[in-house]
């Protein structure tokens, strides 16, 4: 009987735990806070309960057995949010179709990545785990927070969080469907009518759902998830986050947006944007963007490192991004570029990897900046995390402690290979640049390496 | 006359749009540095001027006049010797993706022969973007197979490869793997050491064969000896004259090829050494000096401690040996202050980083005498800054290049002054 109460509490208690992450109280004392929305703030405490930042002052007593950081002389920010990436995932390409709305990361998290734990040591608490570049319209993203140790996907989830979906201009696409299959788009001109396609059937099966819930029709019509998405897209319910790299193409995909009333969207690359800055200010489009890449191809060949600048100068709303898990590892200094090409402030430059990416993913009332009641994800750096000399100490998410330099393992991998006795070396001295297209090059593009 | 005006009309409009791609031109002459202070190695930062003529470093003193010189003033400022990235494949490659603009890979196993040098584009676009960060000289580095070619050191300005080539050369050997080409590479670990042992194989029947051909070379019957451009590429590496660049980055691949350095009694730089900090005793014991990076890199294993590229070269240059970073890039050879400024922030301190892109590369390659600081008789290879190099924050206000005052323009430059408000 007791036996029997016990697993029915069991499963009580795991049913109200579904969905719900653990969350932590932390008193962080005497650092210099880096607020970005209410300035600097030194020798200033920060105490988070239950996952929240409950208070910002001067000398806050800590209680009970509160775990209390010492921050002197450290630089206390709000935790990293990296608005392109492709870590806790296991598939980024569904390279079938130009258009496969229906797919979705978030059905292929992996919580054992040890690149969450490296994102971590680099002060990066939130990321966008996006589909890859190889579709006009790929999959739909999600949004995680790095709350390494979890072994449960669901609890990788930023709940809540906007739904978004990822788009791809440009070589990628025509590779992939126009020279890899010789179907349509094979240029640019073609891309313009994959989407235009894509929304009219979007925009039919949400009049065809409309005319039955109105009870106008009397069939309902056949589910299709694929243009649910695609409704969903129309109707501003999922958010368009669109790989991109050249002028005329960033001002195709705006035209086409406008005829179907859509009104948000983020580029992403978007190496050229800067050319297009004033239409991108105008429309109100997003630009994430990285800090130095170009040459890797040739469309981006015309590309400058000033393009974060520029963007941010004509009122672009932009963040800094990875696409990388080598690159995630160090957005701090990715950001601090923009002082070297551009002369961002400080302010500025801290902006485009913590409040700009916040607002690019819909989650700017929640994360993005030290403010009360803001979730209690923060990133502590020995030195200004602008500096080349900058060492995270500590990464906060929700008030509990995910990476402490102090208590770092070396291995901190969750998913250790017991048949693996040394864990494989990769030789890998370049960067890989095309890490949107993970997953297709290899057996796509075989015969061309 | 109408054609003539047409040709005309053309012709200045042609001129203006490659006018706008093209970069002021770099200016010779003589050159004095005043009123800011000289960075040296050993003995911090000294107030002195310094004189530029002839492409060298004339005089470093307090007070220099000289009535002809062109006067920069670096009140303020701190005078640099250029940095050396010592890996790229600056010159070689202009788009990455597009592969007939890759000039770095030929075909074949072994092809040392193939000179790095005689592909260095002057006009790529990538030497300006990259130099304007201080970075003056760089080894550019062949890849692909086995012996993929012969390296050469350039410095980041002149109209003819031969104008920039900063007097190093050395032959590159990729040592076999037994670790996993990339995430993709499904071989067995049979397979790998099979493939390993194989490779070991075919390298020691073709280094017999070119110690043979160095032989009959230096022998009297050098006149009956065929022509093999292979193995003559091979015989300064043979003969100790030239070093040979050897990939290496595993722990137990250093391991073999320090043995097979020792039996074949060569003179070896190793690049690459990823896994270095784990088996700095024998490097230290057989004194190699090492070329390492990208310092901003993952891990080579999921086990690693994620900093390990960022301390590898510090763990090195503490144990003694000679350390010098490179980027391993392309386009962004720019980034190598950082990769060196990551170096220094995770052990290795901000002296001996820079001597890891300065003087470290030049004493690796056999050229201290001209390159790596800012010494009377010296390659005039400066840039002056207004702050550490290592900063992101920190603005480079003057370069010279190989005597030349080098114009702070590139492509992205001109791009941020026509697109910043359009």
């Amino acid at each position: 009987m007791l036996k029997i109460t016990k697993i029915a509490l069991s499963i009580l208690f795991s049913t109200c735990l579904f969905g719900q992450s653990e969350t932590g109280d932390v008193l962080i004392k005497n650092g210099t806070l880096l607020t970005i929305t209410q300035g600097d703030k030194e020798n200033t405490d920060i105490l988070i309960r239950n996952g929240k930042i409950a208070r910002i002052q001067k000398d806050i007593q800590p209680t009970n057995d509160i775990k209390v950081i010492d921050a002197t002389g450290m630089f206390v920010m709000p935790g990293i949010i990296d608005a392109h990436s492709h870590i806790g995932i296991d598939a980024v390409n569904e390279a079938t179709n130009p258009v496969t709305a229906e797919v979705w990361v978030g059905d292929a998290l992996d919580p054992y990545d040890i690149n969450i734990y490296r994102a971590l040591a680099g002060g990066v608490t939130i990321s966008h785990a996006m589909h890859g570049s190889a579709n006009a319209i790929g999959g739909q993203c999600e949004t995680i927070k790095h709350r390494w140790g979890v072994e449960d996907p669901e609890q990788m989830r930023m709940k809540d969080a906007p739904k978004t979906i990822k788009f791809a201009l440009g070589e990628n696409p025509i590779r992939v469907h126009g020279e890899g299959s010789r179907i349509v788009p094979n240029t640019r001109m073609g891309m313009e009518q994959v989407f235009r396609n894509a929304f009219e059937d979007g925009k039919k099966y949400a009049a065809e759902w409309d005319q039955y819930s109105k009870g106008l029709s009397k069939m309902a019509p056949e589910y299709n998830i694929r243009k649910e998405t695609l409704a969903g897209i129309l109707s501003g319910e999922i958010m368009i986050h669109c790989h991109s790299y050249r002028a005329d193409e960033i001002l195709m995909l705006m035209n086409v947006l406008e005829d179907y009333g859509v009104n948000k969207i983020c580029f992403q690359h978007v190496n050229e944007g800067f050319k297009v800055a004033p239409e991108l200010a105008k429309f109100g489009a997003y630009a994430s963007v990285f800090s130095d890449w170009w040459a890797y191809k040739f469309e981006v060949y015309y590309s400058t490192a000033y393009n974060a600048a520029i963007l941010s100068k004509n009122g672009v709303v932009t963040s800094i991004n990875s696409d990388s898990r080598e690159l995630i590892r160090h957005l701090f200094h990715e950001a601090a570029k923009t002082q070297k090409y551009g002369n961002l402030s400080d302010n500025d430059a801290l902006k485009l990897i913590t409040f700009n990416p916040a607002i690019q993913l819909g989650i700017d009332d929640r994360v993005g900046s030290l403010e009360k009641n803001k979730e209690g994800d923060v990133a502590i750096f020995k030195n200004h995390p602008l500096s080349i000399y900058a060492i995270p100490q500590y990464t906060i998410v929700d008030g509990i402690i995910r990476f402490d330099i102090n208590n770092d393992n070396a291995d901190m991998r969750i998913d250790i290979d017991p048949e693996e006795i040394i864990p494989s070396f990769f030789e890998s001295s370049t960067h890989n640049h095309d890490n949107c297209m993970e997953g297709v090059s290899e057996f796509l593009f075989e015969h061309k390496h | 006359m109408k054609l003539l005006t047409i040709n005309f009309i053309l012709c200045f409009a042609f001129f203006s749009i490659s006018n706008a791609q093209q970069i002021t031109k770099a200016t010779t002459g003589i050159f004095l540095l005043k009123n800011g202070k000289v960075y040296t190695h050993d003995n911090g930062v000294i107030k002195a001027d310094v004189l530029l003529q002839d492409g060298e470093i004339k005089e470093v003193a307090e007070m220099i006049e000289h009535p002809g010189a062109k006067k920069f003033d670096c009140k303020g400022m701190t005078i640099y010797p250029g940095m050396i990235d010592s890996g790229t494949k600056i010159g070689l490659g202009e788009v990455g993706a597009v592969s007939l603009t890759q000039d770095h890979n030929e075909i074949g196993e072994f092809t040392p022969h193939m000179e790095a040098l005689t592909a260095v584009n002057p006009n790529s676009v990538n030497i300006p973007v990259n130099r304007v960060n201080g970075i003056t000289t760089a080894l550019t580095v062949p890849s692909g197979g086995r012996f993929p070619g012969t390296a050469a050191l350039i410095n980041l300005n002149g109209y003819t490869p031969e104008e920039m080539y900063a007097n190093f050369k050395g032959v590159v050997f990729n040592f076999p793997s037994s670790g996993k080409r990339g995430r993709w590479d499904r071989r067995s670990d049979e397979k790998i050491k099979k493939d390993e042992e194989k490779a070991r194989k075919k390298i020691n029947d073709f280094w017999e064969k070119a110690k043979l051909y160095a032989k009959i070379h230096s022998s009297a019957k050098r006149s009956d000896l065929d022509y093999n451009p292979q193995l003559h590429a091979l015989m300064p590496a043979v003969n100790k004259t030239a070093p040979l660049l050897i990939e290496v980055n595993k722990k137990s691949d250093i391991l073999s090829a320090i043995k097979w350095v020792n039996k074949n009694d060569i003179k070896a730089i190793f690049t690459g050494v990823s896994e270095g900090y784990l088996v700095t005793d024998s490097l230290v014991k057989y004194n190699i000096p090492i070329i390492t990076g990208p310092i901003l890199n993952n891990p080579s294993r999921a086990s690693d401690h994620y900093n390990t590229a960022y301390s590898n070269a510090g763990k090195m240059q503490k144990a003694g040996l000679i350390v010098a970073i490179r980027t391993n890039e392309t386009e962004n050879v720019r980034n190598l202050p950082y990769n060196a400024g990551f170096a220094a922030a995770y052990g290795m301190g901000t002296e001996e980083a820079f001597k890891a892109v300065t003087i470290n590369p030049a004493k690796i390659f056999g050229i201290s005498d001209k390159y790596g600081s800012i010494e009377r008789g010296k390659v005039a290879n400066i840039f002056v800054a207004d702050g550490d190099p290592f900063e992101t924050k920190t603005k480079i206000k003057f370069l010279f290049i190989n005597g030349y005052n080098v114009p702070l323009e590139s492509r992205h430059t001109y791009l941020y002054d026509e697109f910043l408000e359009r």
